[in-house]
């Protein structure tokens, strides 16, 4: 999996955007999408095409939780430590995760495949506590099966990789 | 869709209100027709498909149709139960694709028995 | 014209579908399919219905039947049974916690039937992604109503008069908000209507379940507004983490738009009026009004000093009116149906003064230690026993309430003795506390309160932006000394040096997230001042949370020996042979809690 954008792709983001000075937030967006994190490459095409300087990008990149200047696994783990997870065994929950992927919160593994994310609150407070990979969200999920979990879906990814 | 003007919206809301009126749990009258094992041989299914092309035809949705199993009178089938609202529920059996339909005009839309096909009044007790 | 039997009513909300319910909808259609009855039954994708806690939810009209937890193994049978012969499948209707017998209509059910239903008027009853069924339900008629029988001056005298107050948090008057856009002078006449979807509190889920369940009674508040206001343009800033959100404004904008609804000329009036939408890119901070508009216009987003309003000049400088999702939905259901009609529910007298009371619903979610987690919407002045034992069912696991929490980060927490208190903006400040978006967690007694104002103030430490002092380092300092407490090592003087830091905040920080952070802290030491005691002076956390202060052990009475425990420990600390009493090493445990979680028979406890 890849983790550059080229220029074209930028510039084509830049035109999808109207090369607007109040879109570049969702330019940012779309490269981050991409390129699993913001090149140094794309955000001078940037600062080139749409005439904003350097340092508003930067500030903008560093600001936002949604960017990340290294390159974020093929596959988020994000775990949900809002308040109702948080009463619902959150922290044993990240905790869990850590083990298992054998990574702190915020870091990649090793061989880029994931990346763990504890984030604030993804709005399924009933389903509590709540964890999404990728874009699947589980819910009712504890420190006891979340190992489940991931193994189910690391073997699925594995897998796919082979066919 | 079209652009809307003030009257197409209302006309469109009435046309799609009329529709759904189902889903809104209104009904005027509910029909149930018997389609248990002995229902569906005796010609059920072509009872139930006769009811829901005529209140078709007739642009009717607020009649509810609902199946049901055995009535337990297997030799009367096919069978149909009417029940209007603040009413006794109605029993019609020997029923085919003819005589639902004019229970359907006479007593779901007319509000009165179709007593030659009707076979009792009210429901068993329960218990 | 195809009229269809049965309409069955398919939970397609994020909870629902994240339990499965989409393919749950397959096996419908599949099983309709081969029965044949794909005539005479409609299979409907709906929005999020608000009990989440016991998705997948299928609703069976016209009979009104409610089914639960539905997977797709179980609609063969249930599609035979209920479909062909008519018999409702006893063993997915809901059955209330604790009772035996099930309720089958939805309408029976105690959590549905205590609602009042304005924002979220449409839920479970629309396909979301179907403009008709929004119109079938009255959809833009108030939007037909207000541009072609009243001028934009009668519709704002409506919205003031109905006391409609804003349902983000601050529970400021919609009616005097759009009041003083209209008014604030603009050379070129630009003005612009806003609305935050940047939903941020964590334990708040309603601007979600209303964009993903009901986007166009958003869309048709903001074309009403922007009438009344004058706007031409309009601005939806959602927040990233809601993909599902964002798609079905989308595909609504775009409805909208082909039916004339939206963009030149709508309806044939001769208004014209657009909107945009923005993507958040994930900060907490920017559902402040400022910080908000400061990421529309592609900044970072920062709040800055409010000396000059952003209804005179917010985004670019321009007249700019914000409301919140919620807010937005309530207006069409207000104009169509009159300020009189709004005023029936809720508390006090708006006649005379807007902030005199508050009027109409407001939709909560219910989450934390309670039977029925969702999301609820019930009239202004209901006590929070109602909200808790009525709808919600009471609490989990037969444990005892401690606290309810409302206003999610802003807000604080409620001990038991104030159950009886009626729920408004200004009950809930009074005692402490405030409405905020309308988060509303439920504690019981294994919950402990310095860790859970430790939480809130390490999240709003991780979200301030650290614009001014008394914000980023007043957090920094509370977040030490809880932190502190927690491990065991508080000491004398702390809860006055928390209060004291709370105060300065209080006074000095720039914006509403600074000033309304010390919240949960003082809530928590006002009602439960003798835990952070016990934390300070006994190294005790009676909840058993904190870490530092407890250990694990097995229930002798209570353990069964099935070895899950010892197979979830990560660092092999509890010994113990098959159906034998098992044991923790408290040497080698590292309280990880994997073992809590793990056991079944509630043997592991924390002392």
């Amino acid at each position: 999996m890849p983790v550059e954008v080229s220029e074209a792709q930028v510039h084509e983001i830049v035109e999808r955007w109207q090369r607007s000075e109040s879109f570049v937030i969702e330019m940012l967006q779309d490269v981050q999408h991409e390129a699993r994190h913001l090149p140094r490459s794309a955000l001078e095409q940037i600062s080139r095409e749409v005439g904003v300087p350097m340092t508003r990008l930067y500030h903008l990149a560093t600001f936002f939780k949604a960017f990340s200047l290294e390159p974020r696994g093929e596959h988020m783990v994000q775990v949900c430590v809002g308040s109702a997870c948080h009463v619902k065994g959150a922290p044993r929950l990240v905790h869990a995760c850590e083990r298992h992927l054998g990574i702190k919160s915020g870091e990649t593994t090793a061989d880029g495949k994931f990346s763990l994310e504890p984030v604030r609150c993804l709005g399924c407070c009933g389903l509590a506590a709540v964890l999404t990979i990728d874009d699947e969200l589980h819910g009712h999920v504890t420190s006891a099966n979340v190992e489940r979990l991931l193994k189910r879906f690391q073997k699925q990814e594995k897998k796919a990789e082979v066919t | 869709m079209a652009r809307l003007s003030v009257q197409s919206l209302n006309a469109l809301r009435d046309q799609l209100q009329a529709e759904r009126a189902g889903r809104e749990g209104k009904c005027r009258a509910t029909v149930i027709v018997h389609m248990g094992t002995c229902g569906i041989s005796a010609g059920a299914r072509q009872v139930m498909t006769a009811l829901l092309g005529a209140l078709e035809e007739r642009g009717i949705a607020d009649v509810a149709v609902s199946s049901s199993g055995c009535a337990g009178m297997c030799s009367r089938e096919p069978m149909a139960t009417v029940q209007r609202p603040g009413e006794a529920p109605v029993k019609y059996a020997d029923l085919d694709e003819k005589k639902i339909v004019r229970v359907l005009d006479e007593h779901v839309i007319g509000g009165s028995i179709v007593k030659e096909y009707a076979l009792a009044m009210g429901s068993e007790r329960a218990g | 014209m195809a009229v269809k039997r049965l309409h069955l009513m398919v939970c397609a909300g994020t909870g629902c579908v994240s339990n499965k319910s989409m393919e749950v909808k397959a096996a419908l259609e599949t099983e309709i399919e081969k029965h044949g009855l794909a005539a005479e039954v409609d299979v409907i994708p709906t929005g999020c219905n608000g009990f989440c806690g016991v998705g997948p939810i299928l609703l069976v009209q016209p009979d009104g039947i409610f089914y639960q937890q539905l997977r797709p193994r179980d609609i063969p049978h249930l599609v035979e049974e209920h479909l062909l012969k008519g018999r409702p499948v006893q063993r997915h209707l809901y059955t209330p916690p604790g009772e035996k017998g099930t309720i089958p209509l939805m309408s029976d059910i105690p959590f549905f039937h205590a609602q009042v239903l304005i924002a979220l008027r449409n839920r479970g009853m629309i396909d979301p992604e179907k403009i008709e069924d929004y119109i079938a339900r009255e959809g833009y008629q108030a939007a037909a109503k207000a541009l072609t029988t009243m001028s934009p001056q009668e519709v704002l005298d409506v919205v003031k008069a109905s006391g409609l107050r804003g349902r983000g948090g601050g529970g400021f008057p919609t009616g005097i908000k759009w009041e003083s856009t209209k008014r604030a002078p603009s050379e070129n006449g630009t003005r612009w209507v806003i609305c935050n979807a940047d939903e941020g509190d964590p334990g708040a889920f309603m601007d979600r379940s209303i964009i993903e369940g009901d986007p166009h009674s958003v869309l048709e508040g903001m074309i009403i507004g922007a009438y009344a206001i004058g706007a031409t343009r309009g601005f939806i800033y959602v927040r990233q983490e809601y993909p599902l959100a964002l798609k079905r404004f989308m595909i609504a904008l775009n409805q909208a738009r082909e039916s004339g609804l939206l963009g030149e000329d709508i309806l044939g009036t001769g208004f014209s009026f657009d909107i945009e939408v923005h993507r958040g890119a994930g900060a907490f901070v920017c559902g402040e009004s400022t910080a908000l508009m400061a990421s529309l216009e592609g900044n970072v987003g920062e709040p800055r000093a409010k000396y000059i309003h952003t209804v005179e000049r917010g985004l670019w400088n321009m007249p700019s009116c914000l409301n919140n999702v919620e807010t937005w939905a309530n207006v069409p259901p207000i104009i169509l149906h009159g300020a009189e009609w709004f005023t029936q529910l809720g508390t006090g007298d708006v006649s005379e003064n807007p902030w005199g009371g508050s009027k109409g619903t407001k939709v909560f979610s219910l989450a934390g230690k309670i039977n029925n987690t969702g999301l609820v919407e019930v009239p202004m002045g209901i006590t929070l026993r109602e909200i808790v034992f009525d709808i919600g069912g009471g609490i989990a696991n037969g444990k005892r309430l401690k606290s309810v929490q409302t206003g999610g980060p802003s807000g604080g927490c409620l001990p038991e003795e104030l159950l009886d208190l009626e729920v408004d903006f200004d009950t809930l400040t009074a005692a402490g506390s405030m409405m905020g978006s309308g988060g509303m967690l439920v504690m019981d007694e294994d919950d402990c309160m310095v860790d859970f104002a430790r939480f809130y103030i390490d999240f709003l430490m991780a979200e301030s932006c650290g614009k001014c002092t008394p914000c980023r380092e007043g957090l920094r300092n509370m977040n030490m000394i809880l932190q502190r407490i927690c491990d065991g090592k508080g000491q004398e003087g702390d809860i006055e040096l928390l209060e004291e830091i709370s105060a300065c905040m209080i006074d000095a920080a720039l914006c509403a997230l600074g000033t309304s952070a010390p919240n949960p802290v003082l809530s928590t030491i006002k009602y439960f001042r003798e835990e952070y005691e016990e934390h300070i002076r006994e190294g005790k956390c009676r909840a058993g949370v904190c870490k530092a202060l407890i250990t694990y052990k097995v229930d002798a009475d209570k353990c069964s020996g099935c070895t899950l425990c010892a197979r979830a420990c990560p660092v092999n600390a509890i010994t113990g042979e098959t159906k034998k009493l098992h044991v923790i090493d408290p040497n080698v445990c590292d309280r990880c809690g994997a073992c809590y979680d793990a056991c079944t028979f509630d043997a592991i406890i924390r002392v």
